[in-house]
């Protein structure tokens, strides 16, 4: 096997694994500290990448209109768990997902009445859209290596601010047992609203660097949602480490079996059948990880609670 | 301990027990019966296939119903087993087995089957975890559905007509009787989930969902209800599966995916998880603003959302919660 | 045990809520066309552009076509196959409509023509062109104004046959379309296949597929990626560095104004096959592309002009039959005559009433006044027909 695609599609794999990590650091941290599943966030991916193409369309460069698109997403994320979601905390799970559920209607039928049905154009800053030799006869996509940077970035910072910040404290001993954390005094309110600002952010962080990859339409969010949450559940709710191994491994073993498992199937198999059966395992292979996972972990690699 | 009975003050509600419809049963069964005909005389004949898809969704509801809302198994891959219910059904069409004396138990049977399997493997695991892993499962079928060319993959398998019920004098091809067979199917699942819900297996089942350390410390094999609830739910969904095989003619991959049981979710939250109205009350609502909806505005899904959000902030037991007495709540 | 007077109060607000539900309106002075189509969700731009060139036609025929006044009943399919069944039985049993057209995918179709050829209601296929419908279950209700599935496939294979790259790689979606996409590619071209491909459907990161696209070194490749999936990869085949050295081909689906709006500048040099272009020289074209440009303030995608392709058609039939659109024989056979100028020109439907067609050559570069869209550069295929058509009892 060429030395130089393993390597490529090895990089291919980790790149992939941190997009999927900048979602799923912001759900597993709603999740695991405020206990909501929120089915929304993938639509707050999906107004990330809205807003950083109209920044864009209006004219801003790349960098500023990512930013906007972060502090817009933001605020409508406060808002939304300031009047909405915050009700919701001591409700069942059940009534959660209906919630989000109509929210998740609400947001994408939001988002086409605002700039109607065609996906929108969102492209990669001119300087970064062509391929970086890193290796002799190995060119990798320039922009795919910024979302190398970028999630790298964001995993040590976030790991830092949790275990280093009070703030990150609080946020860890929330995630681990909630009602001592508020009996012993710490602002829940507040501290709720900030985690669900921090990960709204991270979700149009992910749009906005994802959008010139992917097509920006409605809908966007809900595809890349269900893997978001394969992720966390793979590496235990409530844990930013177990989202970044989920993330990691569903990365490499979603490239790995796209690539290598019709590959080997064709040594043994006749093409006919290696072309049909090695996409469909490859599509599930990622399910099978997950259950095997939680066959021998049940709740997950790194699970935040006891 | 037994209060007297008197006409005037209704026996004392338990928390654990479902009423059904008592001596009114039979009222509204043949108001229900009367349907199509009233259809026919207001010009409405089109409805009758809009009320025989209620009452196969009132089906599939009630039966993720059982594990959802009674079980507190929340199973976000229940739209396979209504899928392969209706994938045996067109498959053996396919063979040219058209007999639903044939076709509809063997749907069920293999739903049956696979909820078997599956809940052997998922009922290992709680909460979030267990609705991923059910989730998960359903796409396994939803991508090897649409990877089968032979049945069609994407494109879908075409039924060549509706299963024949021989030895009954009813042709299924006439959406009148094909609804009079949907509404008794209906009335028999829905008798014997109301039966289930009151019975031992039901109370256990109910039970382990409020705290299921103290049914195992009791003596109650939890694995062991939640497991046959979890097989009956996938054997009634497969039937609800073969009924939609042949009210639509068709069947596809589509019925798997995971948005089919998204919405199958909802209807059981909107109408109550966990009053035996829920399934039934949570399908006709949701399908009957689906219809209303869409054809008042392109934006229906906004408005759907916007109701849902409303009756999950102002009815927080769904609907049929609005119809239950204050001190039936539990906490 | 009383029975709660709630609960019989709320069955009866339901049964009051149906009888107040709109009921057929009976109007035979009219012309009733259902347009159910995809009109939500990610596949929503295909079916608002059928909508709006269809409308575009009637407008300009002052609210009529072929003399009669027009009824547009517009249904959402939703991109589901159960929900457009169910749409479809409502725009025949409730609204009455004359005749259907609209629909964008071809799975949702074969959901949905069954019932529509029990009814006996002509189907006008703005788009969705199944093989089944152009072979074996060729049906007499059913009119395809647009394509056959496989043609642009056929026209691409050929295209690079001609232009002599020796080695290619495909690329699709592993379902039926995404197989004869590959069937159809390979079925006109004569080089070899350096490697076949096949992603899931939804696929969203093709960084895999591109790296092992890379490693077969071939010198042209040719994808059939519809809607947003083509967008996804088109960026990502840009990004990768792939374009300078491997020259991209796709047909004009993959190709058309919703995709170049999406992607722009990066698509700059991709060859796609198609039956029309906006700047095909005709009248009929002409007249279409500025009446849309001024309605809509965009230039019209294929989808668009098999819209008006379909309005037109209709009309000609309602024109022939000298508007009793009741007489179903008759209105079958006007629409088999197709006396109507296309925007592709003369127009003629070959024996399984799927048209017969030239097939051109497009290249993406920015026109005069710099936007980024097609150009015609010649034809692939004169008058050509479906693989399938032998396989249709019609006559």
């Amino acid at each position: 096997m060429d030395l130089i695609l393993v390597a490529e599609q090895a990089l291919n794999g980790l790149q992939f694994g941190l997009m999927l990590f900048l979602l799923a650091a912001g759900l597993t941290l709603v999740f695991g500290i405020m206990d909501l599943i929120n089915l929304a966030h993938g639509s707050l991916y999906m107004v990330g990448a809205y807003l950083t193409a109209a920044a864009l369309a209006a004219g801003a460069p790349f960098l500023a209109a990512v930013l906007a698109a972060i502090a817009g997403t933001a605020l409508l994320g406060m808002a939304l768990e300031v009047a909405l979601l915050r009700r919701l905390y001591q409700r069942d799970h059940l009534s959660q997902v209906l919630a989000t559920f109509a929210l998740i209607l609400m947001l994408n039928e939001g988002v086409r009445m605002i700039w109607g049905e065609q996906p929108l154009m969102l492209n990669t800053p001119a300087a970064l859209s062509g391929p970086v030799e890193l290796l002799p006869g190995l060119s990798y996509p320039a922009y795919r290596l910024l979302i190398i940077g970028v999630g790298l970035a964001v995993a040590v910072a976030l790991y830092l601010l949790v275990t280093r910040t009070r703030w990150g404290m609080w946020v860890r001993a929330g995630a681990s047992n909630r009602a001592m954390t508020s009996a012993m005094g710490v602002p829940a309110d507040r501290l709720f609203t900030a985690v669900f600002g921090i990960g709204a952010a991270l979700c149009a962080l992910a749009g906005s660097l994802l959008g010139p990859l992917l097509a920006v339409q409605v809908g966007m969010g809900e595809s890349i949602l269900i893997l978001a949450f394969v992720v966390i559940v793979i590496g235990g709710i409530g844990s930013i480490r177990g989202a970044l191994v989920g993330a990691l491994l569903v990365g490499l073993v979603d490239t790995g079996s796209r690539t290598l498992l019709p590959a080997a199937l064709r040594q043994v198999a006749s093409p006919e059948l290696a072309s049909s059966v090695g996409p469909a395992v490859a599509s599930i292979l990622i399910y099978v990880l997950m259950a095997a996972v939680l066959f021998w972990k049940p709740r997950g690699l790194f699970p935040a609670r006891g | 301990m037994s209060t007297p009975a008197s006409p005037a003050r209704p026996r004392r509600q338990t928390l654990l027990h479902h009423r059904g419809l008592g001596p009114w049963t039979w009222a509204v069964l043949a108001l229900l019966a009367a349907l199509p005909p009233l259809l026919q005389v207001m010009g409405l004949e089109f409805y009758t296939v809009v009320a025989t898809r209620v009452l196969i969704f009132a089906i599939a509801a009630s039966s993720l119903n059982l594990i959802l809302g009674f079980g507190g198994l929340v199973s976000f891959g229940h739209a396979a087993f209504v899928g392969l219910g209706a994938y045996t059904v067109g498959v053996l069409m396919e063979a040219g087995v058209a007999s639903a004396w044939i076709a509809w138990p063997a749907a069920m049977l293999v739903s049956g089957l696979a909820a078997a399997v599956i809940g052997a493997i998922s009922l290992r695991t709680r909460g979030v975890y267990f609705i991923m892993i059910t989730l998960a499962f359903a796409q396994m079928f939803h991508y090897l559905a649409v990877s089968l060319k032979a049945y069609g993959g994407d494109d879908g398998l075409p039924l060549a007509a509706r299963s024949s019920l021989t030895a009954l004098p009813v042709n299924l091809a006439d959406d009148a009787s094909f609804y009079w067979v949907a509404l008794g199917l209906f009335a028999l699942v829905f008798a014997g989930l109301q039966r289930l819900v009151n019975s031992p297996l039901g109370w256990l089942l109910q039970a382990a969902r409020e705290n299921e350390t103290r049914v195992t410390a009791t003596g109650g094999r939890v694995f062991a209800v939640q497991w046959s609830a979890f097989i009956i739910a996938g054997a009634l969904a497969g039937l609800a599966g073969a009924l939609l095989a042949n009210l639509n003619g068709m069947v596809s991959p589509h019925l798997m995916h995971w948005s089919q049981s998204g919405q199958l979710m909802v209807m059981v939250i909107l109408g109550g998880a966990g009053a035996v109205w829920g399934g039934p009350l949570g399908a006709l609502v949701f399908l009957l603003l689906e219809e209303l909806l869409s054809g008042v505005t392109i934006h229906w899904q906004f408005a759907l959302g916007a109701i849902l959000l409303a009756v999950v902030l102002f009815a927080p037991r769904g609907l049929a919660g609005l119809f239950r007495p204050r001190g039936d709540a539990h906490a | 045990m009383k029975k709660s007077p709630k609960s019989l109060a709320f069955l009866l607000a339901i049964a009051a809520a149906c009888a107040v539900l709109p009921s057929a309106a009976m109007a035979a002075d009219k012309l009733k066309v259902g347009m159910l189509s995809t009109l939500s969700g990610a596949g929503a731009g295909l079916g608002v552009d059928i909508r709006d060139g269809f409308a575009l036609a009637v407008q300009q025929g002052g609210g009529k076509l072929g003399g009669l006044p027009v009824e547009i009943v517009i249904a959402d399919d939703q991109q589901n196959p159960e929900v457009a069944k169910q749409s479809a039985e409502r725009l025949i049993k409730r609204d009455k409509v004359d005749v259907m057209t609209g629909i964008v995918f071809s799975n949702v179709m074969l959901a949905v023509g069954p019932g529509v050829f029990a009814a006996q209601v002509p189907y006008v296929s703005a788009n969705a062109g199944p093989s089944q419908y152009a072979g074996e279950q060729c049906n007499p209700y059913f009119f395809n104004v647009a394509w056959q599935n496989d043609n642009l496939h056929e026209a691409i294979g050929k295209t690079v046959t001609d232009k002599g790259f020796k080695k290619v790689v495909v690329l699709a979606p592993n379902y039926p379309a995404g197989k004869d996409a590959v069937a159809g590619f390979k079925r006109y071209y004569k080089g070899t296949v350096a490697d076949e491909i096949y992603t899931k459907l939804g696929q969203l990161d093709y960084a895999a597929e591109l790296a092992q696209a890379r490693a077969a070194k071939p010198d042209a490749m040719y994808i059939f990626l519809p809607g947003g999936m083509g967008i996804n990869f088109i960026k990502q085949f840009v990004g990768a560095g792939l374009s300078k050295d491997v020259t991209l081909f796709g047909p004009g689906f993959s190709a058309d104004e919703d995709v170049i709006k999406a992607v722009g500048e990066p698509m700059l040099g991709m060859f796609n096959s198609s039956h029309w272009a906006h700047d095909l020289d005709n009248p009929v074209n002409k007249r279409f592309v500025a009446d849309f440009v001024k309605a809509y303030g965009r230039l019209p995608s294929l989808y668009a002009s098999q819209g008006y392709d379909a309005a037109l058609l209709i009309g000609a039939a309602v024109r022939d039959v000298k508007g009793k659109v009741e007489d179903r024989p008759a209105m079958l056979k006007a629409l088999k005559a197709a006396k109507f100028e296309s925007v592709r020109g003369a127009f003629r439907f070959n024996h399984n009433q799927y048209p017969v067609q030239d097939y051109y050559l497009r290249v993406i570069t920015k026109d005069p006044q710099g936007r980024v869209t097609n150009r015609t550069l010649g034809r692939i295929f004169e008058q050509h027909a479906d693989a399938y058509a032998p396989l249709c009892k019609m006559k």
